[in-house]
């Protein structure tokens, strides 16, 4: 009988043991609490995030002891092919571990997040050393104490980040003027069309003629006519020209009461593609469906698509092609074998690339120091080499394509005649990129961006679906907004 | 000294509470603290701002008001409520139909342990999978689009029409349910006594006559049964809209459900609004709840 | 009624109802035809429309959705597996014993216990999901499969099939001779009473395994990394995956994946399975 007294007695303990840990945990916060929601993040200078007592590291100075696993955290393997293929400094005791959680579903941030706000009491090897972010919602991260200061925490200096493209700077930027991130990508956004239908629609196909046509807004739209005429679409559909709107914003998206502000650019993008999709010169498509993807593939009647850099040769020209690329063959792989994979297979050479009616960006991968990492030393040098150095930079733009972070080796590349990309038929897309991103401006960013760029397209594909009317458009991007971000306002 | 018989029972009684132990042990860690939790949070403001969390302030029955006067609630929980009847009402007809035909001793239905088979294997299919291949199904360039164009129609986007969307929302909960409320009823009607059916009969009854008089009221408790453990799943219902519109609540929102809704706010870690929905949707189940308790022991009195 | 009239109604009656069954069996079975046969198509076979027919890319698709780096399916298919059959072993066990306890013994709370476990039958867990999440990250259970595991002890309706089925299979008589014999409660419940359990335990380890499997909501709330994840978790992430990744054999091979197993061991078992569901309802 005292047996199951003792049993019974036992069960009843842990269960108060628990009870009493769910009352403590429920009212204590993790974080302490923000009050100025205009700033959200740095609040408390005591909160100083700065891990290395030496951030200027003399080689003949014993550096403080390095952690020996370098943790990176990213979405998808794009860095990680990098850092392979062309990153040697690793030290021969140091385990590098990539962890990629895919960003659907905001996935990749909820995780990141969750083990950023525990790095203090994670184990030295688990902690996160490095992480990417993309720009929609760098500043998230940028204007955090979770993310640390390039060039005082980390100990890069100005010389070496001189030659990077400033945009790229602008963007983790944090509002104390910090820099916060670094990246090895600069992608500013062209807009791609097919030569066949240009030369059809406008009697020509070389990029100086087309851009004249295409050099305004209003000359875009006489093109869209001129092309409806024939026959032919001038978008895939609704989101095809948003960020070309969007990165011309003159006010960003919340002002300084956290009021959601709609700037006349965005209305502007609203009216085009209802104008665009009510007229037929769209397919009614969005982003990445089936339909927007064989849209550019050699079934498609669409004149163009506004495209970025890495989604020129990563994209397009998969959706290009009537037969895919068989395994292990890529731009990055064997010349040869992409050759003969590539060379009159589906539409592959059928584009040409111009600036387009405005300049932008697109997209981009920056890479951010965690703070409280183990590894500063080694985070300094992927850095640096990754993307500081002109020829590792020159050299992965050979290779992949890839318009790099060096306006110095960008331009070389640019004024080279040799280097032609055979996807676009022979031109040199660089040179045109050089010159796009050079008008990118930054300014306007603010940290709800990702979920109200999303947000609006989300909303007001039912308006040009016809589906609902554009308050009721409207209404439902607040609704959603607000839900994302529950400190915001609706004007 | 106690006798044999009074020790013998005292310990045998113990037992029984130490069968019980797991269950409840259990239970108060896994079910109960969360649902006291749950409520508590509801009282709460609390969320999250990029990485700095608001919160949590006490702000009482705040998060109530402002769930069910300054959200779409009534929006969405009038979506679950339309797509759970459109789904619902064949359900439970083509079923009672089912299940008289399954029974009646003068049709014997041939092959009928085939077709019972068949009704019911949509119950056991993962929602998710499900809906994700009516997705690729019945996209704008999947199989069915193909024969619809191949027939010489126009390509119909179901997913972008608020008919479209919803309607195989409701078929899909159609096809998932209809088999298991068949069985359901028919191990009703089984057990109605066949003297009441012969007496019927031998009155002149005639078949129509006999199921509106005599079976239905005989199986009026599986059918209230079905009804509200149906209304329960109703208001649950989450897996097929969420993986069908990928989260986005269809055309308009009009296929967002109150859970979808709630894993919104779960997932943009928003615990005051989160909690003040759950104790709404727990007030809504358990009412419904007791009711099936009351049909239950009503049962067993009998 | 004129007997040939009769004859000629029941005739067309009975065509109705046939034409009614193969009219339904065809619209459950269709999207299954269809799955399987494109899952057995490669990608560019699918895109380009239709097919009644099989295809020959089977292997080829189960090869490449087996090696899809995003994608980590075999994992998820032995995660899924193995917190249905726990679910299913914990629920079924300790559901009988519990049951156990209602039916046998007498002592004071045992109609509390009885009306108290019937209560919470129908509350679905998503109402006190908010609460379960932040339980469970304070115990630092979360991204773990415990919490998906543990919480099936406590299966209200497991319980009530239980339950039933005692009260119509397990004599009292058969308890206390036992008894008498000497054994003990503990053996009495393993060797004597869960024998007899057997069918109602196989019926509801079915239920309980399915359930489990299918599970999406909590699991999709609770798990971080890819290698714990379970199958419903893969087929969300494909759903709003990025179209690059989108090679419509390797979704349908997935679906597949995910679906047929299920569907294989529902043939054989069909049986015992809907009898089961009927069992459940009807009380002798």
């Amino acid at each position: 009988m005292s047996k199951f007294k003792r049993i019974f007695a036992l069960m009843l303990a842990l269960i108060m043991v628990f009870t009493f840990a769910a009352c403590n945990g429920v009212d204590d916060p993790d974080e302490p609490v923000v009050t100025d929601p205009a700033d959200p993040g740095v609040t408390d200078p005591a909160d100083d995030p700065d891990p290395d007592p030496d951030p200027d590291p003399d080689p003949d100075v014993p550096a403080v002891e390095q952690g020996k696993v370098l943790n990176v955290w990213g979405w998808n393997d794009e860095f990680k092919g990098l850092f392979e293929a062309y990153f040697e400094g690793v030290p021969d005791d140091v385990e590098v571990n990539f962890t990629l959680t895919p960003s659907d579903d905001n996935a990749y941030q909820n995780a990141l997040d969750e083990a950023l706000l525990s790095q203090e009491t994670a184990a030295d090897d688990d902690k996160i050393d490095l992480f990417l972010v993309e720009a929609d919602y760098a500043l998230k991260y940028v204007n955090s104490p979770y993310t640390l200061d390039i060039i005082n925490d980390v100990g890069l200096t100005q010389e070496d980040i001189a030659g990077q493209y400033t945009y790229t700077q602008e963007i983790v930027t944090d509002s104390n003027g910090a820099i916060k991130g670094t990246s090895w990508q600069a992608t500013p956004g062209l807009f791609a069309y097919r030569r066949s239908i240009a030369k059809d629609v406008l009697g020509t196909d070389d990029p100086a003629a087309v851009q004249e046509a295409l050099s305004t807004w209003d000359k875009f739209y006489e093109v869209a006519e001129q092309a409806n005429e024939k026959g032919y679409k001038m978008l895939s559909g609704y989101d095809d020209s948003y960020r070309t709107f969007s990165n011309n914003v003159s006010s960003p998206w919340v002002d300084e009461d956290m009021n959601i502000v709609i700037d006349d650019n965005i209305q502007a993008w609203i009216e085009q593609t209802k104008d665009f999709s009510d007229k037929g010169y769209n397919n009614g498509t969005s982003l990445w469906d089936d339909q927007w993807a064989s849209d550019q593939g050699p079934e498609g009647d669409v004149f163009g698509f506004f495209y970025s850099t890495w989604g020129i040769n990563f994209t397009l020209l998969g959706n290009a092609l009537e037969t895919p690329l068989p395994d292990g063959v890529s731009a990055t792989g064997d010349p040869d074998a992409f050759k003969e994979a590539t060379e009159g297979n589906g539409i592959f050479g059928d584009y040409g690339v111009v600036e387009g009616p405005q300049n932008y960006y697109w997209g981009g991968s920056w890479l951010c120091a965690a703070t409280g990492t183990d590894n500063v030393e080694l985070v300094r040098d992927i850095m640096k080499t990754m993307t500081c150095d002109p020829e590792v930079l020159q050299t992965i733009t050979k290779d992949t394509q890839d318009f790099t972070n060096n306006v110095e080796a960008m331009e070389e590349l640019a004024a080279d005649d040799d280097f032609a990309s055979a996807f676009l038929g022979g031109q040199n897309h660089i040179a045109l990129f050089t010159e796009s991103a050079k008008g990118i401006d930054m300014s306007n960013i603010s940290p709800y961006d990702q979920g109200l760029n999303e947000g609006i397209q989300t909303a007001f594909k039912d308006y040009f679906n016809g589906n609902v009317d554009y308050d009721t458009a409207l209404d439902n991007f607040y609704t959603a907004a607000i839900e994302k971000y529950p400190d915001l306002k609706r004007p | 000294m106690k006798s044999l018989k009074q020790r013998k029972s005292i310990s045998y009684s113990k037992w029984g509470y130490v069968f019980l132990l797991p269950f409840f042990s259990v239970f108060i860690v896994f079910t109960l603290i969360p649902l006291v939790s749950t409520i508590y949070y509801s009282f709460f403001e609390n969320y999250m701002s990029g990485l700095t969390q608001i919160g949590p302030t006490f702000v009482g029955l705040d998060n109530y008001k402002t769930i069910l006067f300054e959200t779409d609630l009534p929006k969405y929980a009038w979506n679950t409520f339309f797509i759970w009847i459109l789904g619902f009402i064949p359900q439970i007809l083509i079923s009672l139909l089912l299940a008289v035909w399954f029974t009646s001793k003068r049709l014997d239905i041939k092959f009928s342990s085939f077709f019972k088979t068949v009704i019911y294997m949509p119950n056991l299919i993962m929602a998710a999978a499900f809906s994700m291949l009516f997705f690729a199904l019945f996209s704008d360039v999947g199989p069915v689009n193909n024969i619809i164009v191949s027939l010489g129609f126009e390509r119909f986007s179901f997913m972008e029409s608020v008919g479209g969307n919803r309607g195989l929302i409701v078929l899909m909960n159609f096809l998932l349910w209809f088999g298991n409320t068949t069985i359901l009823i028919m191990a009703g009607v089984m057990g109605i006594d066949d003297s009441i059916l012969e007496a019927a009969q031998i009155d002149g009854a005639g078949p129509w006559k006999t199921f509106w008089h005599v079976t239905l009221p005989s199986i009026k408790p599986i059918l209230v049964y079905v009804l509200i453990t149906s209304m329960i799943g109703g208001i649950q219902m989450f897996d097929v809209p969420q993986i069908f519109t990928n989260g986005r609540g269809g055309p308009n929102r009009t296929s967002m459900t109150l859970i979808m809704y709630l894993n919104n706010h779960l997932f943009s870690k928003n615990y005051g609004l989160a909690g003040a929905l759950s104790v709404i949707l727990l007030i809504a189940t358990a009412i419904l709840s007791f009711v099936v308790y009351r049909n239950l022991t009503e049962k067993e009195a009998k | 009624m004129d007997l040939q009239k009769e004859m000629r109604l029941r005739r067309l009656n009975k065509f109705f109802v046939y034409l009614v069954l193969v009219l339904l069996t065809l619209i459950c079975l269709f999207p299954f035809y269809l799955l399987i046969v494109n899952s057995s198509r490669a990608h560019s076979e699918v895109q380009k429309g239709f097919s009644a027919t099989f295809g020959s890319f089977f292997l080829p698709n189960l090869r490449n959705v087996m090696s899809n780096k995003e994608l980590p399916v075999l994992k998820g298919i032995v995660n899924s597996f193995v917190i249905a059959g726990s679910s299913a072993v914990l629920a079924t066990y300790f559901s009988t014993l519990t049951a156990f306890s209602v039916y046998v013994y007498e002592y004071k709370l045992k109609k509390f216990v009885f009306t108290f476990i019937l209560l919470i039958m129908m509350i679905p867990n998503q109402v006190y999901a908010l609460g379960f999440i932040r339980w469970m990250n304070q115990l630092g259970l979360m991204d773990s499969h415990l919490p998906l595991i543990i919480p099936s002890v406590a299966s209200p309706i497991v319980f009530y099939f239980m339950l039933s089925y005692m009260q119509s299979n397990l004599p009292l008589a058969m308890i206390e001779a036992a008894r008498i014999d000497g054994a003990s409660e503990f053996r009495i419940f393993n060797q004597m009473v869960l024998p007899i359990m057997k069918p109602a335990i196989a019926v509801q380890a079915i239920f309980t395994f399915v359930g489990s499997w299918n599970n999406y909501f909590i699991p999709s709330l609770i798990i971080r990394s890819a290698d714990k994840k379970t199958l419903p978790i893969l087929i969300a992430q494909l759903r709003s995956a990025d179209y690059l990744k989108f090679d419509m054999g390797q979704v349908y091979m997935l679906i597949f994946l995910a679906i047929i197993p299920i569907l294989v061991i529902y043939i054989f078992l069909s049986k015992y399975i809907v009898r089961g569901v009927a069992m459940g309802s009807v009380k002798e």
